[in-house]
């Protein structure tokens, strides 16, 4: 599909960040996880059939510009309320995967009236166990190709070769990283407030989990949908941390069910 | 020339065949009972600089066998007390990585009160593997630098305090730092660097700038202070630019070799570090972050670069690899010399040589035997230098 191709850039404010929209239908935002996009994103592919799908770029991440001071995920909750409000989307579904789904959930616990509902794929966000409990794994310090095994029911041909890729595409694969350790490094990867108030959530929610995710895991998952009021939860076999990725077909398939049904 | 010791207090006893000396290295591998021998020993050392008229520079790192220093200020407070003469260099405190520099500011103040005067005050980035022991934050660390700099410089001269400081990284209502500094009205303050790129920032302040072990950089990094000094309107003083190499001094060439091969396992052995903390997102500039990249998953480190553009990897050189590197002087005390003179007119002088005088297996007694002669029989020739016209300017 190429979605690097097909986006567009759009200022909300005075931030400029890249859009891909394809599709007719309900709208659909789609919050990317921290490391972006996958190369020829094939849940999007599959998700554009049924639903008028944005999906953005975050500021600070890919192409999008980084504004100054932005260090939270406060920030990117914010500001998706401004896109919204500037797009004037209403009913809007709100899906967020791995990072994504922690902006999600900071979108949904503040409430605004443009959220229909929500899907959750292996979302961050949270802490649960004690000090030295590892809830979320340390996406920056741990071994490259056991973090690999982390992420994936099969990790394999999942590493892609960055050697050959043009400067364009590696800026904003350089930008990404450092977007993503920006905004997560401390507290790593969840915000203490949100585990608190998870509960002020009033969208029907979906809480979809990889059922090998060695990143958060389907317990972490379980204890995450329990605090959202009836949220609804669901694994997916053979997938890790991302199943829209690994599993795009039954991921969707579950997504549609949601909206539709 | 003043000329500063320089140990990074070892641990080698376990340095043999490990992937990661740092931030991964279990504790266990630690004996407390040899490391309080070992302490002992590395304070004598400096100790006995102070009355060979040799000056003290200790750094620090966390957690790693390569250096048991994690705090630049506790060896600097016993031995403020514990010498008399000796400049006390601290090169240096990761202040961006210190999540109080405020705290940085008092320690430094009160090394500098009981030594009447005698710290130097070198504030660094610090490696991109002590991000992961204190876990600030890699992205933007630069920026957190110079504003922990500038606080820290503040809380040294503020006279009239308290003083507020409330900013995004930074919140404090009442600053105002009891004892204040003994020099005034701050102690000298060193910054390190890498690359030329960073030198106008630290000529703009007229800090000392200091590289380390870095070779043919050093020319590239003194002439941009240089340039941009001038530019300025004003011309740098030598005592702004200070040159860190392992020294080993011998009756022989061969026992001079034979030190600075021990002391140079401190270079070899800097760059084992389990590659998820080597590279911190952030640490680099993006356009360094894609060439990494492209260099593939198993690209080395930045190899030395010899005066005529030989490449020299920092693991595996030999002692004269990183002699013709410049990042080792090493000989009789003639060969020194003259190694010491070459680098000097190459980079267009400097008035500080940090002399890592004890590295890796040294031992104690031959640390001692370095030491002392280097005292005895090249650092009274070192004014020579600044006597007679450059034979080579970088400039």
């Amino acid at each position: 599909m190429g979605i690097e191709d097909d986006m567009q850039r759009l200022e909300i404010g005075n931030v400029g960040i890249d859009l891909w929209r394809e599709g007719k239908g309900r709208p659909v935002l789609y919050l990317h996880p921290g490391d972006g996009f996958a190369e020829d994103d094939p849940f999007l592919a599959l998700l554009k059939r049924h639903y008028d799908v944005l999906a953005p770029w975050h500021p600070g991440f890919g192409h999008s510009d980084f504004p100054k001071g932005w260090d939270t995920v406060d920030d990117l909750a914010y500001f998706y309320f401004d896109f919204l409000d500037q797009l004037d989307l209403s009913d809007v579904t709100l899906i967020g995967a791995s990072f994504g789904g922690w902006i999600a959930a900071e979108m949904a616990v503040r409430g605004n009236s443009r959220l229909g509902r929500m899907v959750l794929i292996d979302p961050l966000g949270i802490r649960l166990g004690g000090p030295t409990t590892r809830d979320i794994a340390d996406f920056h310090n741990t071994d490259a190709k056991l973090l690999e095994t982390m992420k994936w029911a099969n990790p394999e041909g999942r590493q892609r070769d960055l050697t050959k890729l043009d400067d364009h595409t590696l800026t904003a694969i350089v930008r990404t990283r450092e977007a993503f350790a920006h905004y997560g490094w401390r507290p790593y990867m969840h915000n203490p407030v949100l585990t608190r108030w998870l509960n002020r959530i009033a969208v029907p929610t979906l809480v979809l989990w990889g059922e090998q995710d060695g990143i958060v895991t389907p317990d972490y998952g379980r204890a995450y949908a329990e605090r959202i009021p009836g949220a609804r939860f669901k694994t997916i076999a053979n997938a890790g941390h991302y199943p829209q990725i690994e599993q795009p077909e039954a991921t969707t398939e579950q997504v549609c069910a949601f909206i539709d049904g | 020339m003043r000329v500063y010791h320089f140990s990074e207090m070892p641990y080698p006893q376990v340095w043999e065949g490990r992937p990661s000396l740092r931030v991964n290295i279990p504790n266990k591998e630690y004996d407390p009972v040899l490391g309080a021998d070992m302490y002992e020993r590395f304070l004598d050392e400096w100790v006995l600089c102070d009355e060979l008229g040799l000056n003290i520079m200790v750094n620090e790192h966390h957690a790693t066998a390569t250096c048991v220093n994690p705090a630049c200020s506790l060896p600097l407070a016993i031995l403020a007390r514990e010498t008399k003469k000796a400049r006390l260099l601290a090169l240096g405190v990761p202040i961006a990585n210190r999540p109080n520099p405020v705290r940085v500011a008092e320690e430094m103040a009160m090394i500098d009160v009981i030594s009447r005067g005698r710290l130097d005050m070198g504030l660094v980035r610090g490696s991109p593997y002590e991000i992961a022991p204190t876990n600030a934050r890699p992205v933007g660390q630069m920026d957190r630098f110079w504003e922990a700099h500038d606080l820290v410089l503040k809380a040294l001269t503020t006279r009239d305090g308290p003083f507020s400081w409330e900013s995004q990284n930074y919140h404090y209502r009442k600053v105002n730092i009891w004892p204040r500094p003994y020099q005034d009205p701050h102690p000298p303050v060193w910054v390190t660097a890498t690359s030329p790129s960073s030198a106008p920032r630290i000529a703009d302040h007229r800090h000392v700038i200091a590289t380390l072990i870095s070779g043919v950089i050093a020319k590239d990094l003194f002439k941009a202070y240089r340039d941009h000094a001038r530019a300025a309107g004003w011309q740098p003083t030598l005592d702004r630019f200070a040159y860190c190499a392992v020294v080993g001094v011998g009756d022989t060439e061969e026992e001079g070799l034979r030190r600075a091969d021990q002391i140079a396992d401190y270079i070899r052995t800097s760059p084992i570090v389990a590659k998820e903390f080597a590279s911190p997102p952030g640490y680099k500039k993006i356009p360094a972050e894609i060439a990494t990249i492209r260099a593939g998953p198993n690209a080395g480190n930045r190899p030395l670069k010899t005066p005529d553009g030989r490449l020299v990897d920092q693991k595996t050189a030999s002692v004269t690899e990183f002699i013709d590197a410049c990042s080792v002087f090493a000989g009789t005390p003639d060969q020194v010399y003259d190694q010491i003179a070459r680098f000097y007119d190459l980079t267009g002088g400097f008035g500080h040589l940090l002399m890592m005088g004890q590295g890796g297996n040294l031992s104690h007694e031959e640390t001692v035997a370095n030491l002392t002669l280097f005292s005895k029989e090249v650092l009274p020739r070192l004014h020579e230098l600044h006597e007679r016209p450059l034979a080579m300017s970088a400039d």
